[in-house]
């Protein structure tokens, strides 16, 4: 037995990760009554070094390390760029709302942290092993995170249906592992692509292993018919939560799915792109019809959610790195706007009202114009409308998915773009022609907050209008 | 049959029967016993299918330490059976088809065709000194050393999530803490205070006067 270790170096972000989360904890403990605060600031702290780490060490080429179970690429590192800053964003956002609602904890930090390390591992994995430990990691953060408002009823049930749905998924996506482990007896991705390539595993085996793999990662992403948990898990969850929730794990799921369906398995194309039309299909036309009659912002985005993810599946669907680069632009600026969107909610929240009914919207404009405005970008944004980035981010996607063939599928992704922008504009017309309930002046909960929902809106503005920069980073980096 | 397949058969039956007990009794506590009783039975079969170390974890893990924990979490808490029994019945038949569905598929996949005893040859027997222990400790040290060290970080996650949920800090109004840095560092005049103040002056009583007292 000759064993060399392996190179550390790939995983310098990880390995830094953990070790300052893990003294974070113990710190966390120490300090937690005396400088209320601190926990926030080391754990932005973190981030900040984490992202400075890996944009200093940015791969430009793929190194596999610790024996195949570990690869760091350039998809890889953008995402987790994106996934730091996502997070900085989240709990930014999260921190007045936690002390509002009477939950502020060291432990939401933490826990917050590690289930960025979970999602580093689900970007990084090479093999099935550490794919399914990254997502455990993760899932079990975000199950804690959302329970963590012990005084709300909703808080727990939603914890309690995404815990039970959660770990029929993993359960699921355990048993596809297993049967594509034994008819490839390989758990590394590049090795189980050759013996596929090389016609030496079972077809039929290795389809019914992918029909269980799929359905996993179906509920993962929160595609139809897998849905059910989104809505009633974003809605019951404390905002902040649904933020972290709604936004940074769609990257790593993207990121798995992109991991085992075009690294793993890219021999049975011809067999998940048939799965994944069906499940896009489904999940634009729920998406862009369930959201209509919804009351509740935060039902409303989930359901639009839903049929983001149908948009990002088309991406997947044209099977060419084009489209793969489509697709994760799309998640990326799906959970940029994300961000802003639940951020609003997250903003203007107050004891007593979580700001988070389209009723609560009416007539925002003649109380806070500023913040109407930069609703109107969020939502303009998620529609698809020109200039905003969300605009660029479906036309690729539509291009794509008409080059490899698909025209059908392509018309009928715009009518339902079509179709969702009725609720979109619901909203903005709550805002600026209903009249309000309540006359008097509404500021954000914190001039910081005001910055950040600014920031992201602006954001969305500035890379509609140049949005060149980043639709090359992510066609560059597959 | 030889003497392996009795053993396999008996074993399978087992579980499969166990399996079917679990879900359909009304008491948890016996469900659990039935569950225990599911788990032995696969140890078994692993331990047949020279799996020796998993079986043995199996057994210890599963049986000794968690279901003894959730028998205890049963029985401390009062569930109502009756409650918990009412619609079970009602999704039977979609249940019993689904499942059908799932098993014929199932053998269809992986039954005798494809992974029976022609394709799959029973494993060759090994010395009585082979260790399955030591076979599954060196990849898990050295080529899993990763994986490895993430089901730590896993568990880590699980312990802080469930302090986190369970933990509940009364507030000190509710219950009495001792502040170990607090009472060091007290200093006399945290605690009492002295107040300068004039002595009170009580008015002298006069004294009697017998005669006078006599008079009235």
């Amino acid at each position: 037995m000759n064993f060399v270790i392996p190179d550390f170096a790939p995983a310098i972000p990880e390995i830094v990760l953990l070790i300052l989360t893990s003294l974070l904890l113990v710190a966390d403990s120490i300090w937690e009554k005396r400088f209320q605060f601190a926990t926030y600031y080391v754990t932005q702290a973190i981030l900040i070094i984490v992202g400075i780490l890996i944009l200093t060490s940015f791969a430009t080429e793929q190194t596999i390390t610790f024996n195949g179970s570990f690869v760091r690429d350039s998809f890889g590192d953008i995402l987790k760029i994106f996934v730091v800053f996502i997070s900085i964003l989240v709990f930014l956002f999260s921190k007045e709302y936690l002390m509002q609602k009477n939950f502020f904890r060291g432990e939401y930090f933490t826990l917050g942290l590690y289930g960025v390390l979970g999602m580093f591992v689900m970007i990084s994995a090479y093999n099935f092993i550490t794919m399914y430990l990254g997502l455990e990691i993760m899932s079990l953060a975000l199950y804690a995170m959302i329970a963590m408002r012990k005084d709300h009823r909703e808080s727990l049930e939603a914890a309690m249906k995404y815990f039970v749905l959660g770990a029929l998924a993993t359960g699921m996506l355990l048993y596809g592992f297993s049967m594509v482990y034994g008819a490839t007896g390989t758990m590394q991705f590049d090795t189980m692509a050759a013996v596929i390539e090389a016609g030496n595993a079972d077809k039929t085996v290795l389809v019914f292993g992918l029909v269980f793999v799929i359905i996993g990662l179906a509920f993962k992403l929160g595609a139809v018919p897998f849905h059910m948990w989104v809505p009633d898990v974003y809605h019951g969850a404390p905002t902040a939560v649904t933020l972290f929730l709604g936004t940074a794990p769609k990257l790593a799921a993207f990121a798995m799915l992109y991991r085992i369906l075009v690294e793993a398995l890219p021999g049975l194309v011809a067999d998940w792109q048939v799965f994944l039309v069906m499940l896009s299909i489904l999940s634009l036309t729920v998406g862009s019809i369930a959201a209509i009659v919804q009351e509740n912002l935060k039902r409303m985005l989930a359901y639009s959610g839903i049929g983001h993810i149908g948009f990002i599946l088309l991406g997947v669907i044209a099977a060419n790195p084009d489209g793969y680069s489509a697709a994760m632009f799309y998640t990326i600026v799906y959970v940029v706007t994300g961000v802003a969107g639940f951020g609003m909610i997250v903003a203007l929240a107050r004891v007593g009202n979580e700001f988070d009914k389209i009723a609560d919207f009416k007539g925002l404009n003649a109380r806070n114009p500023w913040l109407a405005l930069m609703f109107v970008f969020v939502m303009f944004s998620m529609a698809g409308i020109p200039p905003f980035i969300g605009f660029y981010a479906k036309i690729l996607v539509i291009e794509e998915v008409v080059k490899a063939g698909f025209t059908w599928l392509a018309v009928f992704a715009v009518i339902t773009a079509v179709i969702s922008t009725y609720y979109y504009l619901k909203v903005i017309k709550a805002m600026y022609f209903d009249d309000p309930e309540d006359e008097s002046k509404l500021e954000a909960v914190s001039y910081q907050l005001h910055l950040a929902v600014s920031f992201v809106a602006i954001l969305l503005l500035v890379f509609g209008i140049l949005p060149s920069s980043i639709i090359e980073l992510t066609y560059n980096s597959l | 049959m030889t003497f392996l397949e009795v053993i396999f058969y008996l074993l399978a039956s087992i579980a499969i029967i166990s399996g079917l007990m679990m879900i359909s009794i009304k008491n948890p506590v016996q469900a659990a016993l039935w569950l225990v009783l599911g788990f032995i039975a696969t140890a078994g079969i692993w331990i047949t299918a020279q799996a020796e170390f998993l079986g043995l974890v199996l057994i210890l893990v599963y049986v000794g330490a968690l279901m003894v924990l959730f028998l205890f979490v049963v029985m401390m808490l009062d569930v109502n059976i009756t409650q918990i029994k009412e619609r079970f019945t009602a999704y039977l038949p979609l249940g019993i088809l689904t499942s059908i569905a799932i098993f014929a598929i199932m053998y269809m996949v992986i039954g005798p065709d494809r992974y029976g005893v022609d394709q799959m040859p029973v494993p060759k027997s090994m010395p009585a000194d082979f260790s399955n222990t030591k076979l599954l400790a060196i990849p898990l040290y050295t080529e899993h050393a990763y994986a490895f060290v993430l089901a730590a970080v896993l568990l880590l996650v699980g312990i802080v999530a469930a302090i986190t949920l369970t933990l509940r800090r009364r507030a000190p109004s509710v219950v009495l803490y001792q502040d170990i840095d607090k009472q060091v560092k007290v200093q006399r005049n945290d605690r009492f205070k002295i107040i300068k103040m004039d002595a009170v002056v009580e008015e002298d009583v006069k004294p009697i006067d017998e005669d006078e007292e006599g008079k009235k």
